[in-house]
């Protein structure tokens, strides 16, 4: 549905990719692991190979979680915007599909210890 | 100076006809419409503006004589508060964080909801109408004043309260409610009676004035409740005005109907976003605490909600959407907030603490559901982590929700290990939300929000480039002194060292 308004309304988004200096936004989700508040917003090159995100950006970030060193990120399950999703590691981000502003999502079922009590 | 009159005075019905009705007047060189060019794009039908009641008849006279009143009030109490170093009579200094998010957050609102009401004064064909959204004007005006000036007592001695003007326009948590102003003063006149008059001031105020301001006594601290009080009367009226307004739409033409309950259940669901701050003030932000979030949010909400959703059901209006969304929200919103103020605080101009395991006894007792099970884990490992010298600091940024500009902290409605993730394309972009209502919202109007100045976003953008130096600069925020843990703070060290000092003879 339109804008209700009293001439033809026209807007321009405020995150467009261009605006990033060559970089974009990566959502990651480390799903049922809520000691982050929210899913981490990473500002990245698209030309970034995949496995080198998860193994020099994602894995620092979520150490503070008690599970983090339990977990081998070339091996949990991934969702990409909302569907299952295998990923290629040694592909660059760009490759493997992943936009500007992608949420992808990984689990590790049976590894919870925040909210094992 | 009263003069001598041979008449009786006037009865308080002729003095309302010719203080308000009798002021208007009909246009001749042009026509009503292109006088008030604003009044009819958003489909609303007004067939008769004299039977508008203003429920309250108040006259400009009256209103500066209680309004004159209240004033010397507070400015005596004020004034006293200052000359007797009335801020060492708080329970705790870390009580200030829930003023410092008034102060950045609230006031300005106060600010936003003046010039609204100034805008929806001139837009209004009604007179009745006219002279009260110009006297809420004036309320909203002098609520920001007198909230400035009752917390300018703390600014003297602590931290974070120096620079709200900036984080207004450019803090992220502040982008919460400026969103949620520069939605409604972007939108038509009726929308915004809607958005303020019945969100703003029925679903939020009653519990930010009512339940806020009885912490801000227990916790000894007469400033705030001197405006909270003085503003409490003011505030009646406003939600009185709103209901009238909404009332009167729909009495005047059954198409209204359609129009009134879309934003209804808009401003609903973003009012209780907006709320969810309130209720981290006063679950956490309270040394001493009158009640809980969910305890107060079932007499505002659910008892005075509910009320008013029976009263409006007979024009057709039911309880809006995500009204039981929220309803599942209420055990856990406070702790999520929580949760993520601590984690970014590096990046607030406040202080925020893991809750002692005091407060956490408590906490646990109001939320007996959800608190141990969920929540109380992950504050204990935080303490692991603080205790071992490494404080987790979340340097991973938030994602937001493209419509109330949250960091989308909140979880499924029926699971409360989860995080709500919603997204939908348009135009070819992604846009991502934190609950249904907000994904509702933006589907509704998407050009209105995808403009929205996301702050993490913006902070990658020109002129700050990811540089986080350069954005607290920026922001006006001093690291070491504003931000971070209360726990070792200045404030915490300067509030004991003066209490000490008043207590003692050393």
């Amino acid at each position: 549905m339109a804008v209700t308004s009293t001439k033809p309304y026209v807007a321009v988004p405020r995150d467009l990719v261009q605006n990033f200096n060559g970089k974009q936004i990566v959502y990651v989700c480390w799903d049922h692991h809520m000691l982050f508040a929210t899913p981490l917003m990473l500002v990245v090159e698209p030309g970034m190979l995949l496995g080198d995100l998860l193994q020099n950006v994602v894995k620092p970030l979520i150490g503070p979680d008690p599970d983090a060193a339990a977990v081998d990120l070339t091996q949990v399950a991934w969702m990409k915007s909302g569907q299952p999703w295998k990923p290629n590691l040694a592909a660059s981000l760009a490759d493997n599909g992943i936009v500007h502003k992608e949420q992808l999502r990984f689990s590790t079922p049976g590894l919870n210890s925040l909210l094992a009590a | 100076m009263d003069m001598q009159v041979a008449k009786k005075k006037l009865s308080l019905k002729e003095k309302y006809k010719l203080m308000t009705r009798d002021l208007g007047w009909d246009t001749t060189y042009h026509t009503k419409d292109e006088v008030f060019p604003y009044v009819k794009y958003e489909g609303i039908k007004i067939h008769d503006w004299d039977k508008w009641e203003d429920p309250f008849r108040l006259t400009m006279d009256s209103y500066w004589k209680y309004q004159g009143e209240k004033e010397r009030k507070f400015y005596a109490i004020i004034d006293a508060h200052a000359q007797n170093n009335g801020h060492l009579n708080i329970t705790d200094a870390s009580y200030l964080s829930a003023l410092k998010i008034f102060l950045q957050a609230i006031s300005p609102g106060e600010y936003a909801a003046g010039k609204g009401f100034a805008r929806m004064g001139r837009e209004f064909p009604g007179v009745g109408t006219q002279v009260a959204c110009q006297m809420q004007s004036i309320d909203e005006i002098r609520h920001a004043q007198t909230q400035i000036h009752a917390l300018s007592n703390y600014n003297k001695f602590y931290n974070g309260f120096h620079a709200f003007a900036d984080a207004r326009d450019r803090m992220w948590y502040c982008t919460l409610p400026r969103s949620f102003f520069d939605d409604a003063l972007s939108a038509g006149p009726f929308e915004f009676m809607i958005a303020i008059g019945f969100s703003f001031e029925y679903v939020l105020t009653n519990l930010l004035f009512v339940p806020f301001m009885s912490g801000a006594a227990y916790n000894g601290d007469m400033a705030t409740v001197t405006f909270g009080f003085s503003a409490q009367s003011d505030e009646a009226r406003h939600m009185t005005l709103g209901l009238e307004c909404i009332k009167f739409m729909l009495e005047q033409d059954p198409d209204n109907l359609p129009i009134v309950q879309g934003w209804i259940d808009k401003w609903f669901w973003r009012g209780f976003r907006l709320l969810g701050v309130v209720g981290t003030m006063m679950d956490y932000m309270l040394p001493k605490r009158v009640m809980s979030w969910k305890e107060a949010w079932g007499i505002y909400g659910v008892e005075n909600g509910g009320a008013l959703f029976r009263d409006l059901a007979r024009y057709g209006i039911r309880p809006p959407k995500g009204w039981d969304d929220a309803d599942k929200a209420i055990d856990h919103m406070s702790h999520q907030f929580m949760l993520a103020l601590y984690q970014y605080n590096f990046g607030t101009a406040f202080h925020s603490w893991i809750p002692s395991e005091d407060d956490m006894a408590w906490l646990s007792k109001k939320y007996p559901d959800t608190f141990d099970k969920y929540y109380r884990p992950r504050w204990n490992h935080l303490t692991k982590l603080k205790e071992a010298g490494t404080p987790f600091a979340n340097m991973g940024l938030a994602k937001l929700c493209q419509t109330c500009q949250i960091p989308t902290v909140f979880t499924e409605p029926d699971d409360p290990t989860s995080i709500c993730q919603r997204e939908t394309e348009y135009k070819g972009e992604k846009y991502h939300f934190c609950s249904d209502g907000c994904q509702h919202i933006f589907e509704n109007e998407p050009e209105k929000y995808i403009q929205a100045w996301l702050p993490m976003q913006q902070l990658f953008q020109a002129p700050i480039s990811g540089d986080l130096g350069a954005w607290m600069n920026w922001v006006s925020l001093i690291p070491g002194k504003d931000n971070g843990d209360y726990d070792g703070s200045e404030d915490q060290r300067n509030f004991e060292a003066w209490r000490k000092q008043a207590t003692s003879n050393q």
